[in-house]
């Protein structure tokens, strides 16, 4: 397989005619062989900034995109060398699924035995073998996408681009092709941007996640940085639940006050908010408890339950507690929450915190 | 009265209530029936008793040969000539709308530029005029006094003219059949899938492969139904002809000869009943291609 290349983007930014602004100016790198997710709610231009890497948009003036050393900024599409899996598939509907596949390699001129070769190791790579003379209108929508995901390999682009190719299939299918997508870029070690608005799929597939707002990026990192040290409130909330509690007084010994009881958190002193995860959040007896409440409500997820408890804060808490113990309404339990599941964005305010972000 | 029995008073009563809900049903299909009647009436009318009366005056004896005129359109030279005349000119106008408009309706329907609007309200105009209105501007354009043979008269010395030729009746037939094929290609083209495109370039397809691979496939079924209708309509087309001169062999001429210079029923139900057939197939096919309701109009 080809050696990957690194994509940076230097100060891209995109107006569209009309003067909206779907993309503030944008410095983005994306290392060798790694992948790089996107993702953000819909308009927060992960989209716009995939197809800035593709080629199919151009960057306002100024902007630069370099695959590896070389500035590719000028160049169309056809000529990057891309390889683009699509959210509505995409798929020739002339073209059988082995046709599909074999496209880039026709436009390549390669010989027909290489082409036959190439076909038959990508069928086998997404599982398709056999499929090949089937018509596309008599595949499912995860066979498509498989097509769509083999038609892109099967170039071996410098570059792989997904554009939310899960989001038309239902759960279960979107799961299983999640982890087979997973597991095709880490065999092919090719370079990929991935925009997902879903923060499973982000988890699961992301080397490193960009969580975008507004047309930046609020927050670029690991999956479990994102997850553990979101840099604002936009990005603790979009990715995971988070419960949020106001701090409303503080004791001469450091302990800080919020609705129900009195935390321990040296570490964050000073602060207004204190967040932390419901999973974070353990039910105790009354007698050890941190903070007490009153179980408002208990919502059976199967593997767990999500409990809203009132600890006459403006909003409940959400806490994950096994599944077997029933908490009737109006219980009142005891929760602990340790002192290093608290966490604080450095600011609260998400739009403040991410026109800083942006600038520094 | 039986014990079953719970209808109101009157001869109702008597019968039980399997039956009562037949008559119910039986009164719902007379109604419909009553309904359909007005309907009937018409197409029987207007349509099933002359074009019967059409088909079975075609297998007449013709009255310069005195076989059935159906054979007479086989057999006769000048008939015959006619025929594939018409057709051939019909298709090959279908085959040069659908190039021409084709590409420009593509262009119009990608193309975002000042005017547009206009342009394409222009381009559609044609389609206002009737037969005689296209017929009388191919005469200013290749006629006696044409623009051409002014043009040429004034070069050369002598008049050039194409007008009263099938040369001008292509000219006229393209006129009106162009309009047709840019708005549906125009209406094809906004419905096609724009990733499609797409992804077709990502894996390296220059703009003449993507047209030929993803955007020809694309709007096929809207060039074939387009040029379907396009050549119905030629084969009908009289007015222009007409306007044209009527020394031109094509159908439409033809049947208007036979019936008003030769009282030659027989034959012009024959050869009326052979262009409807033949239109009627192209349409058809228009029709199984694009799925909507069409018609030709002369």
């Amino acid at each position: 397989m080809r050696s990957s290349v690194s994509i940076t983007l230097n100060h891209c930014s995109r107006t569209f005619a009309g003067g909206n602004t779907a993309l503030q100016p944008l410095d983005l790198h994306v290392n060798a062989g790694e992948t790089l997710v996107l993702l953000g709610p819909s308009g927060c231009g992960k989209t716009t900034t995939l197809r800035i890497i593709s080629g199919l948009e151009s960057p306002d003036n100024g902007g630069q995109v370099l695959f590896g050393e070389r500035d590719v900024t000028a160049l169309p599409i056809e000529k990057r060398d891309v390889g683009m899996v699509f959210q509505n598939y995409a798929l020739f509907p002339n073209m059988s699924v082995a046709d599909n596949i074999a496209y880039g390699l026709k436009i390549q001129r390669l010989p027909r035995a290489e082409i036959a070769h190439r076909l038959d190791e990508v069928m086998r790579m997404v599982d398709l073998k056999g499929f090949g003379e089937r018509r596309i209108d008599a595949l499912s929508g995860g066979q498509k996408q498989r097509v769509a995901l083999a038609r892109a390999i099967a170039v071996l682009p410098k570059v792989l681009l997904f554009d939310e190719p899960l989001a038309a299939l239902d759960a279960k299918l979107r799961d299983r092709l999640r982890i087979e997508i997973g597991q095709l870029l880490r065999e092919l070690g090719t370079t990929a941007v991935y925009v997902t608005h879903d923060q499973d799929e982000a988890m699961a597939l992301g080397d490193r996640i960009a969580v975008m707002q507004a047309g930046r990026i609020a927050q670029l990192g690991t999956p479990q940085e994102i997850y553990h040290q979101p840099a604002n409130a936009f990005v603790a909330d979009f990715i995971g639940a988070v419960n949020c509690l106001e701090v409303i007084g503080m004791q001469a010994d450091g302990g800080l006050i919020v609705h129900g009881g009195e935390l321990v958190a040296t570490h964050l002193q000073g602060v207004s908010t204190v967040y932390c995860r419901p999973e974070d959040i353990q039910v105790v007896p009354l007698s050890q408890a941190d903070i007490k409440g009153k179980v408002v409500q208990s919502i059976f997820l199967g593997q767990s339950q999500r409990l809203l408890v009132d600890t006459g804060g403006a909003s409940p808490l959400q806490i994950e507690a096994p599944c077997r113990q029933r908490w009737p309404n109006g219980t009142h339990i005891g929760l602990n929450l340790p002192s290093s599941v608290l966490f604080h964005p450095e600011k609260t305010n998400t739009t403040d915190t991410t026109k800083e972000l942006a600038n520094g | 009265m039986t014990a079953a029995s719970k209808q109101p008073s009157g001869a109702a009563s008597y019968v039980s209530r399997p039956s009562a809900i037949n008559n119910v049903a039986a009164r719902k299909h007379l109604i419909a029936l009553l309904a359909l009647l007005p309907a009937l009436v018409i197409f029987c009318a207007f349509w099933l008793l002359p074009f019967s009366r059409l088909i079975v005056m075609g297998a007449e004896a013709d009255r310069s040969s005195g076989i059935s005129a159906y054979l007479s359109i086989l057999t006769h030279r000048q008939y015959l000539i006619s025929l594939v005349t018409t057709v051939g000119i019909s298709l090959v106008v279908s085959i040069t709308a659908v190039a021409i408009a084709g590409t420009v309706g593509f262009f119009l329907a990608r193309q975002r530029f000042f005017g547009k609007a206009v342009l394409a309200a222009i381009l559609t105009f044609p389609l206002a005029f009737p037969g005689v209105v296209v017929g009388f501007l191919v005469i200013m354009l290749g006629g006696r006094q044409g623009a051409l043979a002014q043009t040429s008269l004034w070069l050369f010395g002598e008049r050039w003219m194409f007008a009263y030729s099938l040369a001008g009746l292509f000219i006229g037939y393209l006129y009106f059949s162009i309009p047709r094929v840019i708005t549906t290609v125009m209406a094809a083209c906004d419905n096609l899938d724009q990733s499609l495109e797409e992804a077709a370039r990502s894996l390296g397809a220059n703009t003449w492969q993507v047209t030929k691979d993803v955007i020809v496939p694309g709007i096929a079924p809207a060039l074939l139904s387009t040029g379907a209708i396009c050549f119905a309509t030629s084969m009908g087309a009289f007015g222009t002809a007409f306007t044209l001169g009527t020394r031109l062999s094509i159908l439409p001429l033809n049947i208007y000869g036979e019936f008003t210079n030769y009282a030659n029923f027989a034959m012009a139900a024959a050869l009326s009943v052979v262009l409807g057939v033949i239109t009627w197939m192209a349409l058809s096919l228009a029709r199984r291609l694009a799925g909507g309701n069409l018609g030709a109009s002369a």
